[in-house]
């Protein structure tokens, strides 16, 4: 496009004049200054111009067509229509449309300013030299002496009892924040330290509810190898707080053949090697299953703490700070498993008040 | 009959002779031979496990004993049940290409066929979970996809991720992705437990919540459409956060430097 721009309009060839600045001295440090200033083909083309104007504002136009186009295509499409679109298969015509045109719309308001910036605002070198940081002799002298006027006017170190009061006001003030951080909620009081299954008695035990089939489960339906979750007897899934509830009493069944589960304790705690822990891993508490039936090793899916579920569910690697809690069971008159009260510790992630 | 005589001495004569006559006889036999039905069910099956215990003999074997007793490099096969072998061998997992942390689903080698004979075989030897008809994997239920996803969210999405891509277990071990997977397939791990996947009887997930988890991975891992356009492997925060460090913050980089790169000087060329 260089027949746009007449020929006395372009910049003097600059063979002769580069580094004209250190070609002359015997100084191979000194500085070489700023390169010559080179004008864009907008600076002498005023057509050039007109057009860059053009384009940056065509951006901008795109940008808002997009806009208006993502507004369409939100009232537009409906929320579960699918349709096929070449190399990505099966989409969401409403996500495609909305990501396609936000997209646009972002990427034609950058691509319009950087085409600004670069074509039409000035683009002529400023130096800004370096300077020291610290003021002068003399004002620094000044801004002391005026310091220790008005520090003794204030009497401020005379007074001491003012000055000490001060300073104790001044450390008392943001206690009062502390405070305000008690109205983030109730104390938790005994709720981290009790599961539902506390309302089990020898007297009067709590069957295991299996969550797939919401039916109490005998001790010949677990069979070796496999894998079952329970709650307690009466927590409905329809009840307002069942949530809050699992979160704490959600337990995992597993069989193992009595003669490799390696810990007496938690052999005792099960029932012919139906061995019922907590699910809640006592690193911070997600919900871990991932069982691997040969090895007895369980898994948590959030930082890898694995408990050795034969060796009463012993940290064997990970940041998990003690083992899982293992419920009693043992069964009723009718066959059924049932738990006769809650765990000895609490589940889930340490807290400050905990014992162990 | 001038014609006939005439091509006798053809090159091809006895070629077409011999073809008659195989046909006349094999045509006779058909005809005359004793009715299929002479033979029992029960001999059939006797028959399969005859040839099952042949081709045990061949492939199994070495690792799982002569008789299935199991030994040092194999686990006993007494009361696996023939679903266990249907699903061991129907997905090339056995034989087992090398010994490690796990045997990973291969090429299978084996006919169907062949399959049902070793089944027939290993189940010989103790009673087990029996490879399932297709009425037992296949859901019927307008909602079971629904019901399944519940199911499978509680019991299988833990390990296998909840769009059943898979997802990794301790030392090398790992939850294979289930995209593609037979339905049968499917309910028989869940029947039989493999490898380290615990098993689900039929006590604690009775078989209308298996079909119902069978429809639910079906349709999440083969069926469904992908509404964002890149599923990215579904496999949640990680991948996605990846691709954005990368590919979006590379792009990003890639044109602030293309920007601060490219003057418009006008030059004079």
């Amino acid at each position: 496009m260089s027949h746009d721009i007449s020929e006395e309009n372009l910049p003097e060839s600059h063979g002769d004049s580069h580094g004209h600045a250190v070609a002359v001295h015997d100084d191979p440090f000194a500085d070489p200054g700023l390169p010559v200033h080179e004008p864009r083909r907008t600076d002498i083309d005023e057509r050039a111009a007109k057009r860059a104007e053009r384009q940056v504002s065509l951006m901008f136009v795109i940008s808002m067509l997009a806009t208006i186009g993502f507004i369409a295509s939100y009232v537009i499409f409906d929320i579960d229509k699918i349709v096929y679109i070449f190399p990505l298969g099966h989409v969401s015509a409403l996500n495609f449309a909305l990501g396609l045109t936000l997209g646009v719309a972002l990427f034609c308001i950058g691509a319009g300013a950087v085409h600004w910036a670069r074509t039409l605002m000035s683009d002529h070198e400023i130096p800004a030299e370096r300077h020291p940081i610290e003021a002068d002799d003399e004002v620094r002298a000044d801004v002391i002496e005026q310091f220790r006027t008005g520090a003794a006017e204030s009497g401020f170190g005379r007074r001491k009892m003012i000055r000490n009061t001060m300073i104790g006001s001044m450390a008392l003030v943001p206690l009062s924040g502390v405070v305000l951080l008690r109205d983030l909620g109730p104390m938790p009081e005994q709720k981290l330290n009790h599961t539902g299954w506390q309302v089990a008695t020898p007297q009067k035990p709590l069957q295991l509810i299996n969550v797939n089939t919401n039916e109490p489960m005998k001790p010949e339906d677990v069979i070796v190898g496999s894998l079952t979750f329970a709650k307690p007897e009466g927590l409905e899934e329809e009840a307002e707080d069942f949530q809050v509830q699992i979160a704490k009493d959600a337990l995992m069944l597993v069989r193992i053949a009595p003669d490799d589960i390696k810990d007496n304790e938690s052999r005792d705690k099960g029932f012919e090697g139906i061995l019922a822990y907590s699910k809640i891993c006592t690193h911070v508490g997600c919900p871990i299953s991932l069982y691997e039936q040969q090895t007895h090793h369980a898994l948590c899916p959030c930082h890898q703490s694995t408990f050795d579920l034969a060796d009463g569910a012993r940290v064997i690697f990970g940041p998990a700070g003690h083992p899982l809690p293992q419920l009693k069971i043992t069964t009723d008159e009718q066959g059924f498993l049932v738990a006769t009260g809650d765990f000895d510790e609490p589940v889930g992630p340490s807290f400050w008040e905990r014992k162990r | 009959m001038k014609k006939l005589s005439a091509r006798r001495r053809h090159p091809l004569a006895a070629l077409v002779v011999l073809l008659l006559a195989l046909a006349t006889t094999g045509g006779l036999y058909a005809a005359f031979a004793p009715a299929e039905k002479a033979q029992a069910d029960t001999s059939a099956q006797s028959l399969a496990i005859d040839e099952g215990k042949k081709l045990f003999a061949l492939g199994c074997s070495s690792c799982h004993g002569l008789n299935g007793e199991g030994g040092s490099d194999g686990p006993s096969l007494v009361g696996v049940g023939s679903a266990a072998v249907d699903f061991q061998v129907g997905t090339g997992r056995m034989p087992a290409q090398q010994p490690g942390a796990q045997v990973p689903a291969k090429k299978n080698i084996y006919s169907q066929a062949q399959i049902d004979q070793l089944a027939a075989f290993v189940a010989s030897l103790g009673p087990g979970p029996v490879t399932p008809a297709k009425e037992q994997y296949t859901a019927t239920d307008a909602d079971a996809v629904a019901k399944g996803g519940e199911l499978f969210r509680t019991n299988c999405a833990q390990c296998h991720n909840f769009a059943g891509q898979g997802g990794a277990l301790t030392k090398g071990k790992y939850a294979p992705s289930l995209e593609g997977v037979d339905a049968k397939h499917i309910y028989e791990a869940m029947q039989t437990g493999p490898q380290n996947m615990p098993s689900f009887p039929d006590t604690t997930m009775p078989e209308e919540q298996k079909k119902q988890i069978v429809a639910f991975v079906r349709h999440t891992t083969n069926d469904e459409p992908n509404p964002g356009g890149l599923t990215l492997g579904s496999l949640g925060p990680v991948t996605e956060g990846l691709f954005g460090w990368i590919f979006g913050l590379g792009l990003l980089i890639a044109v602030a430097i293309w920007v601060a790169a490219h003057t418009t000087k006008a030059k004079k060329s």
